[in-house]
């Protein structure tokens, strides 16, 4: 089997000198595919996302991409390689306008950049409307979308979005999973930790289930979604 | 070596410095006893006044920058208590001048009530506004022509309401009563606020303070002064007078004059240290008790305090109160030594900011800290000048007496304290942020 | 008649004084804010550093009046201004390098970055004592009036004068051209853009990689900038004293507050609200009334609500009511 394009490889570690919160866990994520971590409470999702995204110190295991160990890199750094991040919480500059977030997030481009933003703006028409008004006055939805915009300025090679969803009402989060899966079809690997196990498990190509920081089980989204075991503890049937 | 030798010698090597000052005249050192016992009189004031902001700040985290006015507070206590009563003074104006306060003060006190009362809106702005010039116009009617009447009665000499001819020593209470009050008007309004809008709050304060003092000539003869404050301690004239003591000065192999001063001076010191004993024994008791640890535990996590049932901001107000209190108790006590009420001395720089570098390089927490840090930082104080002064002129020995460089630099050596000041207080925050005596 | 003459008194006396003075604390609260909503502290060195930028443009200007050089009705100080920009900026990197930037690194908190602008503020005023010494200096030079008071009564026929001093009218027009300019660049610009994302979110400004050490290094070039143009405009139309920039940190920090703390657009409203606030409460009013109540019943005292000496207690005040009832400012500031 070919190296997946993006691998944290074995991860171990935790924040600053505190007791590991990973162990040994494993997440990857290739071109055109969507993949979705998932969980109880606690089991440190969003922390494998940081880990992989450099903002926690690893004491064993490795983060690749392309090919290339980054797992020393700072998260300023990956971004520059190619890395595209969401965090879930302050993701956007609310006090400036959207169009000026999306320039924001293209700060680190010399080129010209209006092409990028064209697309932002077809991929969520609704940012193309309310280009010039404050990003913080925006609905929760509206403001996920200038998110995911912003980080999609930079052309990353893969995104990463930590629960996109969380928050919003169940019809805003199903458009945003629409979005998300629009954003897949362009080949841009999609890595996102989310909250909703079973909606985003349907869009999972892949799908990581962790327990305490381990891997517990993995698979295609529909694998997972059909395991009784997997089902029974994390789906609520 | 245990911390508590390691702090031992500290104390001792500032003693030792202020020995030095008195014993020899090499270098900076000015070889004169008289120069030593003022660096310690000033000193034991500052360790007070290090004690006060250590107990803000050091004890609670409060940010205050207001010591001046506290300070000024202290100094007016012993013009308004221990001067005597001007004659005519109270029958001219003071029952004008006690209706206007009065009346000011019920003027607040309905602008308040309205606050509190009536819904937000225009018609409440309007109220206020109404209330407070309505108020204002009264006052200033009350006040205005009492004013008037005092500051007419022997303008050159007197011209402001005399004080209650009390024993000296009793102003110092009051000056800390004064402080207090002051202390804790200011809290009440500025302590829910955060740390630099608290730290702006006392800047201003502290400026009024020294505004009113200013001006206020029926208070305090505003910038007229007030000169020959009663004392605690014998005048030297006196004592110079007096054969008994001439002959006991003489037993020290001391003329009349320098044994007088010195006698007075260390009167004074006897008088400060006891003081300061008292007060740091009062801290260390606080700083020791459950009251110290809750309010330590406050400052370490306030939000935890809080969650914990804790009213924050009930403590905030006593440590304020206290600590002001006791900076104005210093600041009596300062004006008493002095012999006199100057309000136009009164700078922020000398009066606020050098006591916070006293208790950031003492180690704030720690009131052993404050009251090293308050001698040590007098003491360089008073020695920087002639300190830079020698420095410049080893620097500047190649140039010639006639360079005009050297005659600027040798003027403006003495503004080398403040500069030095920054240094010092940079230098410990960068490499010893806890201070000489760090917190335990 | 007396209508027309009340008005002018009024100009004369409050409107012209307080448009200066308020372009004045502008320029300073607009310091003061920045640094807040970049470095987020609050700078007590801020007085200090206008008192630095006016010296250094002060011994400039003295250089070129000795070599003969002017700048014709206007004041030579704008010549040597650039000088004086220049050489606070040096001063501001300098210190940033050497003091400020190890706390960035250590992540401290706003209020040891507050501590140690107060030893900064030591350094800083020493410094400046040291060089140009305690006492007042003047260097305004050039044509002292645009209109002459006389020249306003002979032309209008009234019998109350207006005067406007160039140094007035010089501080007003840069006053504008400054917001101006700084406005576009924040705006408008790239670097000015990332300095707002880096002051909005500094976690994702690092993310979109912005460098926040460049952010810092924009930041202390225009504060040094705005210090030093505030500094000199007062200085021209007041004088150079050392201790009174010291404590012009009172009224800028009041008007940065009152505007909310990281608002721009706040430090200029704040800055003209306390001016006005400061001059209309300590003006006598008595000329004014004078002409506008009839002949018998003009007012017998000043008229004056407050003594000039009380002037800070007119800052505070505002303060204490705009922070009772609106923390975060009159444009909504930040809060840390």
């Amino acid at each position: 089997m070919s190296e997946p394009f993006l691998i944290g490889d074995g991860m171990t570690g935790g924040y600053g000198k505190g007791p590991d919160i990973l162990h040994d866990c494993t997440i990857a994520v290739n071109p055109g595919e969507i993949a979705v971590i998932v969980g109880p409470n606690g089991a440190g999702k969003s922390t494998a996302m940081k880990a992989v995204f450099g903002m926690l110190s690893l004491n064993a295991g490795a983060v690749r991409l392309d090919g290339e160990d980054i797992t020393r890199l700072s998260p300023q750094d990956r971004v520059v390689k190619g890395m595209g991040f969401v965090p879930q919480t302050s993701n956007i500059f609310t006090s400036m306008t959207v169009e000026e977030n999306l320039e924001m997030g293209a700060f680190i481009r010399t080129d010209d950049i209006t092409e990028t933003m064209e697309q932002v703006y077809e991929l969520f028409p609704i940012l193309r409307d309310k280009r010039s008004q404050p990003a913080g006055e925006l609905s929760g939805g509206q403001r996920q979308q200038v998110a995911v915009g912003r980080a999609l300025m930079t052309k990353p090679k893969v995104l990463m979005l930590d629960e996109p969803t969380a928050g919003v009402s169940p019809i805003v989060m199903d458009e945003l999973f629409d979005r998300i899966i629009e954003v897949a079809r362009t080949g841009l690997p999609i890595l996102m930790v989310e909250q909703n196990a079973k909606q985003a498990l349907e869009i999972a190509d892949k799908g990581y289930v962790l327990v305490q920081g381990r891997n517990a089980y993995s698979g295609t989204g529909q694998e997972l979604l059909a395991d009784p075991e997997v089902r029974k503890s994390f789906l609520g049937g | 070596m245990t911390d508590t030798i390691k702090h031992s010698l500290m104390f001792a090597a500032v003693a030792l410095l202020i020995l030095l000052e008195g014993l020899t005249d090499w270098s900076f050192f000015s070889g004169s006893w008289n120069s030593s016992l003022v660096i310690l009189n000033m000193g034991l004031i500052s360790a007070i006044m290090a004690l006060g902001v250590n107990l803000q700040w050091g004890f609670a985290g409060l940010f205050n920058v207001g010591v001046m006015g506290f300070t000024a507070l202290g100094g007016l206590a012993v013009v308004l208590t221990a001067t005597p009563p001007t004659p005519g003074a109270w029958s001219a104006g003071g029952p004008g001048i006690v209706m206007a306060m009065v009346m000011g003060a019920l003027t607040v006190v309905a602008a308040v009530t309205v606050t509190r009362f009536l819904p937000r809106g225009g018609l409440r702005a309007l109220l206020i506004l109404l209330i407070l010039a309505v108020g204002f116009v009264i006052y200033r009617a009350l006040f205005d022509p009492s004013v008037e009447a005092i500051e007419a009665i022997n303008p050159a000499l007197e011209g402001n309401i005399g004080g209650l001819g009390w024993p000296v020593i009793l102003s110092w209470p009051v000056g800390g009563l004064l402080a207090a009050g002051a202390a804790w008007l200011i809290g009440k309004t500025a302590l829910g606020l955060r740390s630099d809008y608290l730290a702006i709050a006392t800047l201003g304060i502290a400026e009024i303070v020294i505004a009113v003092l200013k001006n206020e000539d029926w208070l305090s003869r505003g910038v007229k002064n007030v000169v020959g404050l009663p004392r605690p301690v014998p005048f030297e004239v006196d004592l110079q007078n007096d054969p008994a003591y001439v002959e006991w000065f003489a037993g020290f192999g001391l003329d009349p004059v320098l044994g007088s001063t010195l006698y007075v001076k260390l009167g004074y010191a006897f008088l400060f240290t006891l003081v300061l004993l008292i007060l740091l024994w009062m801290a260390q008791m606080a700083l020791k008790s459950p009251w110290g640890r809750m309010m330590r535990a406050i400052r370490d996590n306030e939000v935890a305090a809080r969650a914990m049932g804790k009213n924050v901001t009930k403590r905030h107000l006593q440590i304020f109160v206290l600590g002001s209190a006791i900076c104005g108790i210093a600041g009596a006590m300062m004006t008493t030594l002095d012999g006199q009420l100057t309000p136009g001395t009164y700078n922020p720089l000398r009066f606020t900011f050098l006591i916070w570098v006293m208790v950031i390089v003492g180690g704030s927490g720690n009131n052993f800290g404050a009251v090293l840090g308050g001698f040590l930082i007098w003491f360089l104080w008073i020695k920087v000048e002639p300190m830079s002064l020698e420095l410049i002129t080893l620097l500047t020995s190649g140039l010639g007496e006639n360079s005009g460089l050297r005659a600027h630099l040798m003027e403006n050596a003495a503004h080398m304290r403040l500069f030095t000041m920054g240094l010092i207080l940079l230098l410990v925050l960068r490499f010893s942020p806890r201070g000489l005596i760090p917190e335990k | 008649m007396d209508f027309l003459n009340a008005i002018v008194a009024l100009t004369n006396f409050v409107m012209i004084p307080a448009v200066a003075y308020g372009s004045q604390l502008a320029l300073g609260a607009l310091g003061v804010t920045l640094i807040y909503s970049i470095l987020r502290f609050s700078n007590f060195a801020h007085g200090d550093t206008m008192a630095f930028g006016t010296m250094i443009t002060i011994l400039v200007t003295w250089a070129f009046q000795s070599w003969g050089i002017g700048f014709g009705p206007l004041p030579t100080a704008l010549l040597a201004l650039p000088f004086g920009i220049m050489a606070t900026m040096a001063l501001m990197l300098v210190t940033d390098r050497t003091v400020y930037r190890f706390y960035r690194a250590q992540k401290a908190k706003p209020v040891v970055f507050v501590m140690v602008s107060l030893g900064v503020m030591f350094m800083m005023n020493g410094l400046v004592r040291f060089i140009i010494g305690p006492g007042d200096q003047r260097f305004t030079d050039g044509e002292r009036f645009i209109i002459k008071a006389r020249a306003f009564k002979e032309m209008t026929g009234l019998s109350e004068g207006l005067a406007i001093k160039t140094t007035q009218g010089i501080t007003v027009v840069t006053a504008i051209v400054v917001v101006a300019l700084l406005f576009w660049f924040l705006n408008k610009t790239r670097t000015g853009k990332s300095m707002r994302a880096y002051s909005d979110n500094e976690d994702l400004a690092l993310l979109s990689g912005i460098n926040p050490e460049r952010v810092v290094m924009y930041t202390w070039l225009i504060v040094a900038t705005l210090a030093t143009i505030a500094g000199v405009l007062y200085g021209l139309d007041k004088s150079f004293k050392p201790f009174t920039y010291f404590q012009l940190l009172l009224p800028i920090f009041a008007a940065a507050i009152v505007g909310g703390l990281g608002s721009p657009q706040g430090a200029i409203a704040g800055g003209f609200i306390i001016a006005f606030s400061e001059v209309t409460i300590t003006y006598a009013w008595k000329k004014v009334l004078g002409y506008l109540m009839p002949e018998n019943m003009g007012p017998d005292g000043l008229v004056q609500l407050l003594s000039t000496d009380y002037k800070f207690a007119v800052s505070f005040a505002i303060l204490i009511i705009v922070l009772l009832f609106k923390p975060t400012g009159l444009f909504k500031g930040k809060s840390v």
